[in-house]
């Protein structure tokens, strides 16, 4: 082939003549000298990677769930109060870790929701109860999906899946472009009033790691929160969802929820 | 073979720009980034820093052993402390200085026990407005140990004094649903929902109508002539009629 080219175009201008195979074998050898600075810039880090050190903690021992169990919900909200307390999430009706629902299914088959201050001061009963087929109420918080996509949404690495498999924020990297909040199919996410990032259940990770309950569950009195590992066998989730017939919020999403109910309702969106 | 011009020239444009790439992610990017992933690891740290309210039931029975084992053997053994009394972490760094509210009015215990139909079926609830009005919870309730809502068998459990009249009766064996249907919702919400009473001339006449088929020694009358603007119980006592 380069026998046969024309005379480059270098060659009339005094410059050395290379022919494609000599410019390939230095183009190769010169990325071949470079390869390692730039596996030296990006690579290493992640391979010298390192346990952040939590007193005893090792969250590659965990990975969590919750378990709601809808039969025993009363709607009290103490939930929403505690995770309102415990994670100083705004005291106003738009901003929530965790909220109640309350679902009402007519004879006509309509369906009405309604969350008033998101279940905080409890549930006024309704005006009257003809035309009602069935009712109940359903907590909902953040599913910490296995594959979450508010995470694949972040564009700078603000939000993520911890080992043990909590989806967090970081506040202090967060820019507050809400790309995170469209994402969540569940409406998980809030942005913060005042911070300006984005906001959301952290399954109580302070709590986890000093080996206590998220606030929501050790609020509730009547035991429909459940919360544990989810992949070992003897512990109260997995007996949860052992003993009940579960299901998740919205499975065609494939976002692979780790909320898991029970006793849920086919209208539950 | 030697080396062409442009190849130590481009070479020079490469290395600068790398050792510019090198320099300003090392700037630009947080100490802790990639570590275990594309975030910031100490991201991790800083939330799992940030300080806890609620205590735990643990932290409360430490210290209160006696309430807790009361708690731990009644109704609201699986209510714990902090689901009434607040957030205690405060309390239990400076016991003395801080003390844990308790909910005494009675707007607090119906946020779970007043009557709701989306509330599942058997939990005990009442109607806040009917049950014992203007009475806080706790003068007939034990909080900590709350006894177990007796649900009445007889009618004679609310309505004894009806019970004990209509004993001594001409109608003491007449049970009370010969004439009363009560709804099983009157046993939550009693003065809301309350029990029928006979609405018409002819249900008493089953008896007491000349010519009935009731028991020869009740006394008969003829309905049609008898005071006829009136109900029978609007004159007679039914659980403790005069007649006869």
């Amino acid at each position: 082939m380069a026998d046969e080219a024309p005379q480059p175009d270098g060659a009339s201008r005094g410059l050395p003549v290379v022919d494609r195979r000599q410019f390939v074998q230095e183009a190769l050898k010169a990325c071949a000298a470079g390869c390692p600075v730039i596996l030296a810039v990006f690579a290493l880090p992640a391979a010298t990677a390192q346990e952040p050190g939590r007193g005893g903690y090792d969250p590659s021992e965990h990975w969590y769930g919750m378990g709601i169990d809808i039969q025993k919900c009363i709607g009290c909200g103490r939930c929403v109060a505690a995770c309102k307390a415990e994670n100083e999430v705004p005291p106003d009706a738009h901003h929530f870790n965790t909220w109640v629902e309350r679902y009402v299914i007519h004879d006509d088959g309509e369906v009405t929701v309604d969350s008033p201050n998101g279940g905080f001061d409890g549930f006024p009963p309704p005006e009257s109860e003809a035309g009602i087929r069935r009712t109940f109420f359903v907590p909902k918080l953040c599913n910490h999906c296995a594959n979450p996509p508010c995470v694949q949404v972040c564009p700078v690495g603000a939000t993520f899946s911890t080992p043990d498999g909590v989806v967090l924020v970081d506040e202090a990297y967060c820019i507050g472009c809400r790309y995170c909040i469209q994402a969540c199919p569940y409406g998980a996410r809030w942005f913060h009033p005042t911070k300006h990032v984005a906001a959301k259940c952290t399954f109580c990770y302070h709590r986890l790691v000093k080996g206590l309950l998220p606030a929501c569950v050790e609020a509730c009195p009547t035991g429909a929160r459940v919360f544990g590992e989810v992949a070992q066998r003897a512990t109260p989730l997995a007996r949860f969802t052992r003993m009940n017939d579960i299901q998740v919020l919205k499975p065609h999403l494939n976002t692979k929820p780790k909320v898991y109910y029970a006793n849920l309702d086919v209208e539950v969106r | 073979m030697k080396v062409p011009e442009q190849v130590p020239r481009l070479s020079a444009v490469f290395a600068v720009a790398i050792a510019g790439l090198v320099a300003a992610r090392s700037l630009l990017l947080p100490e802790t980034f990639g570590k275990l992933g594309h975030y910031r690891a100490a991201a991790i740290d800083s939330v799992a820093a940030r300080p806890t309210k609620y205590a735990g039931q643990q932290a409360c029975a430490a210290c209160h052993d006696d309430v807790a084992t009361r708690r731990a053997a009644g109704n609201h053994r699986g209510v714990s402390c902090e689901v009434c009394h607040g957030p205690e972490q405060a309390h239990v760094d400076a016991p003395l200085e801080v003390k844990p509210p308790a909910p005494r009015d009675r707007g607090f215990c119906p946020l779970c026990h007043a009557y709701n139909p989306s509330r599942p079926t058997g939990f005990p609830q009442i109607d806040p407005v009917a049950h014992n009005p203007l009475k806080p919870c706790i003068t007939c309730h034990d909080p900590h140990a709350p006894v177990p809502p007796v649900v009445p068998g007889e009618c004679s459990a609310c309505h004894g004094q009806i019970a004990r009249q209509k004993a001594l009766s001409h109608h003491a064996n007449l049970p009370c649903t010969t004439c009363h249907q009560a709804p099983q919702q009157h046993k939550v919400a009693p003065r809301t929902v309350r029990p029928t009473k006979p609405t018409e001339r002819s249900f008493c006449g089953r008896c007491h109508a000349e010519g009935s088929s009731g028991p020869p020694e009740a006394p008969r009358i003829n309905l049609a002539e008898h005071n006829p603007r009136y109900l029978c119980w609007q004159c007679h006592y039914p659980h403790y009629p005069e007649a006869r």
